[in-house]
């Protein structure tokens, strides 16, 4: 399986789930869960996935399923993992959690997994911010992103904090295989998930699931959305392999970063200044992981643009 | 059968070896820290096939059992004080999804105050959680609970978790012979774990989907009918056990000289022993006195105690912890659970974060046990052993 072409028919993860219109969790879990296949056992942690895909006494999975808490997604799937294994069980165990339980409370029991080089894959769903409890900040929100506890005030305009640089500390675990994914990138997508799916110890998947009511955004637009965070980049695309790193896609030029912003309403407050701190910030991270592929690093110049309404001020049909 | 002079941790320790433990996750805590470093050693050695799971935290720790049991093998831990408190989250997930596992909780006082002696206050919190709690006397009863704990959590009738609780250092660091059995003896007792509902592909299933309000209600009830239900088995492991081992512990109560008792201590724990010497040293003065021992706090002896009290004219009841302006839990539970019977009920506190309980200190509360038979004003709560005039 090498493309989308070849991509299963069937799948674990069926329709007839909760999820938003546009969700891009939903697209990212349909898609690994058909590459992953039927002889697999998830667990979910608190999240946004757990509430769509099993209210007692339904669930959308067709794989054997456990749900606990919120911040143990990779102790639980060592129980597990330990437990097949002595009763002679092959399937892949997967963790599916999202930001929240993997940057910010899961991330204790996530590098105990990969520290001891647990057989598990773990993936992270990445919409940036707490969705399930109503759009709080994380250690995944980008810099000036609007969120209910990163609000846009008179004094303070959305998140101070940058985005957290998960796969650096995932890398300095050094796994088997650790991979960041774009559900806009759908051949690069199923080439890193098969690949995650046959090797053996710990496995970490980052996929960017944008998210409608959180970002503010079209539901139509999720994997545009997906695309432009890497043609800005706001999203990069590699992959890690047996302690070196190598890049799956590099834009071949930088795209303004407010070519991203404006499709969402969490940014639209976002002041020259901010864009500027933002713009910077990405030209950094550019170089670093396309720089030596570079001759020169480009750094994108943005429009500079009016303030307009905050998030809050906003009428939106989904809410 | 060998003897051994040994600690509760590796009599405890020993248990889990002979039971076949299959996987157990682990984090160091004094005073629990020799029972997982023992079972370490074991498979290190060769002695005991299991996976040892060094876990980040004691969450970590209650939640790969959780995801170990779901998939089906027979679990072990142990854990003690913040550690047990930092498990408390998970520690609810675990009797609702019935799922059996075994942990001691070598007991330790839970900061502020901070320290790593014995006191109650650990395992108190957690007796709402759903799991069977007993508490042990010595060396002996440490290693035959662990042992016993397995049976009566996989029995289909309870598929409950069981937590051993022991006192920490008292027991926990402190030898005593103690009569090993044999892995043959052990495995004619508990028979190969057979799970109910596991996580495989081949049969999938949703372990602990979110409930709605339309269905909790009835699953919570379910599980409290689950532990009534595992008194009955408790009684039919111990005397399965007498058979095998030769030793027997009296059920979810045991008592002490009180055929013809006016009056009585309720202890749990090792304060038992020193009850015991205070009761023959009454009956020796002609005071008709005698002890109850509490083994079960979970299923709690409501029947046992109703009948074990109904000619008693008053009950002292011993707590290691407080509940804090509420006396200590097992006071509260006694005098709630003998409300068809007229005897007086007194709270005695004692041994707090690790305080030694003096012949002296026993002896004062079987003497105010007894004042009270004579219709003597007895504070509700009395703290024996406090230092100075705290009034």
């Amino acid at each position: 399986m090498s493309t989308i072409k070849d991509m299963p028919r069937n799948d674990p993860f069926t329709s007839g789930h909760g999820a938003c219109a546009g969700c891009g969790m939903a697209v990212a879990v349909k898609n690994i869960m058909r590459i992953l296949g039927e002889n697999t056992t998830v667990y979910v942690p608190a999240s946004c996935l757990i509430v769509i895909s099993a209210m007692y006494p339904t669930t959308n999975f067709r794989t054997p399923y456990l749900y606990t808490a919120f911040e143990n997604t990779g102790a639980v799937i060592t129980g597990i993992r330990a437990a097949q294994r002595r009763r002679g069980l092959s399937s892949t165990v997967v963790g599916l959690a999202g930001d929240g339980g993997t940057f910010d409370i899961g991330l204790q029991a996530l590098s105990g997994a990969a520290e001891r080089n647990e057989d598990v894959l773990y993936v992270c769903l990445d919409n940036e911010g707490y969705m399930n409890t109503g759009i709080q900040r994380s250690g995944a929100t980008p810099f000036g992103a609007w969120t209910t506890t990163s609000p846009v005030g008179n004094v303070v305009k959305g998140k101070r904090e940058f985005k957290k640089d998960l796969m650096a500390i995932i890398a300095a675990h050094d796994p088997p295989y650790a991979a960041s994914l774009s559900i806009a990138h759908f051949n690069d997508f199923v080439k890193k998930v098969e690949k995650a799916k046959n090797k053996k110890g710990f496995r970490f998947l980052h996929v960017m699931t944008p998210c409608v009511p959180g970002w503010r955004s079209d539901p139509s637009m999720t994997v545009e959305i997906s695309r432009l965070a890497v043609e800005t980049g706001m999203w990069t695309l590699f992959e890690i392999e047996e302690g070196s790193s190598r890049t799956t896609y590099r834009p071949q030029t930088m795209l303004p970063v407010t070519d991203y912003l404006k499709l969402q309403g969490r940014f639209r407050h976002m002041e020259n200044d901010d864009i500027a701190k933002l713009q910077d910030w990405l030209c950094r991270k550019w170089y670093i992981h396309y720089g030596h592929e570079a001759e020169q690093p480009v750094c994108a110049v943005f429009e500079k643009r009016k303030p307009m309404r905050t998030p809050q001020e906003e009428q939106l049909h989904f809410i | 059968m060998k003897v051994r002079v040994i600690s509760a941790d590796h009599a405890v320790a020993y248990a889990a070896k002979i039971a076949r433990t299959e996987v157990i996750p682990s984090f160091p805590i004094t005073p629990q820290t020799l029972i997982v470093e023992q079972l370490a050693e074991f498979i290190s050695n060769g002695e005991l096939d299991a996976d040892f799971i060094p876990a980040d935290s004691e969450h970590s720790v209650m939640s790969i059992a959780i995801g170990a049991s779901a998939g089906g093998v027979r679990v072990f831990t142990a854990t003690s004080s913040q550690g047990l408190a930092l498990m408390h989250e998970m520690l609810y997930c675990v009797p609702q999804n019935r799922l059996p596992i075994v942990m001691a909780n070598v007991n330790r006082s839970l900061g502020a105050a901070s320290g790593i002696w014995v006191e109650y206050n650990d395992s108190m919190a957690e007796r709402d959680s759903g799991w069977l709690q007993l508490y042990v006397e010595d060396n002996q009863e440490a290693l035959d609970a662990t042992l016993m704990a397995f049976r009566l959590a996989e029995d289909r009738r309870v598929l409950l978790p069981v937590m051993i609780c022991l006192d920490g250092f008292i027991l926990s660091h402190t030898v005593e012979k103690v009569e090993l059995p044999e892995q043959e003896e052990m495995d004619n007792f508990l028979p190969k774990y057979d799970p109910l509902n596991i996580l495989d592909p081949a049969d999938p299933k949703v372990i602990n989907p979110i409930i709605p309000p339309e269905y909790a209600m009835e699953m919570r009830y379910q599980l409290d009918r689950a532990i009534e239900h595992s008194r009955e088995v408790i009684v039919e492991v111990e005397k399965e056990f007498a058979k095998a081992f030769g030793r027997s512990y009296g059920g979810l109560i045991d008592t002490y000289r009180m055929e013809d008792a006016k009056f009585a201590m309720l202890t749990l724990g090792t304060a038992t022993g020193l009850a015991r010497r205070t009761v023959d040293e009454m009956r020796a003065e002609g005071k008709k006195a005698g002890l109850i021992k509490l083994r079960f706090m979970r299923p709690f002896p409501f029947k046992e105690l109703c009948e074990a009290t109904k000619d008693l004219k008053s009950l002292g009841v011993f707590d290691r912890s407080v509940s804090f302006n509420g006396g200590g839990p097992v006071h509260t539970e006694v005098a709630a659970s003998l409300c068809n019977v007229p005897v007086t009920v007194t709270g005695h506190i004692a041994g707090i974060g690790g305080r030694d309980i003096t012949p002296r200190h026993m002896r004062d509360m079987y003497d105010l046990v007894e004042k009270a038979t004579k219709g003597e004003d007895v504070r509700k709560v009395t703290w024996h052993g406090l230092r100075g005039d705290m009034e």
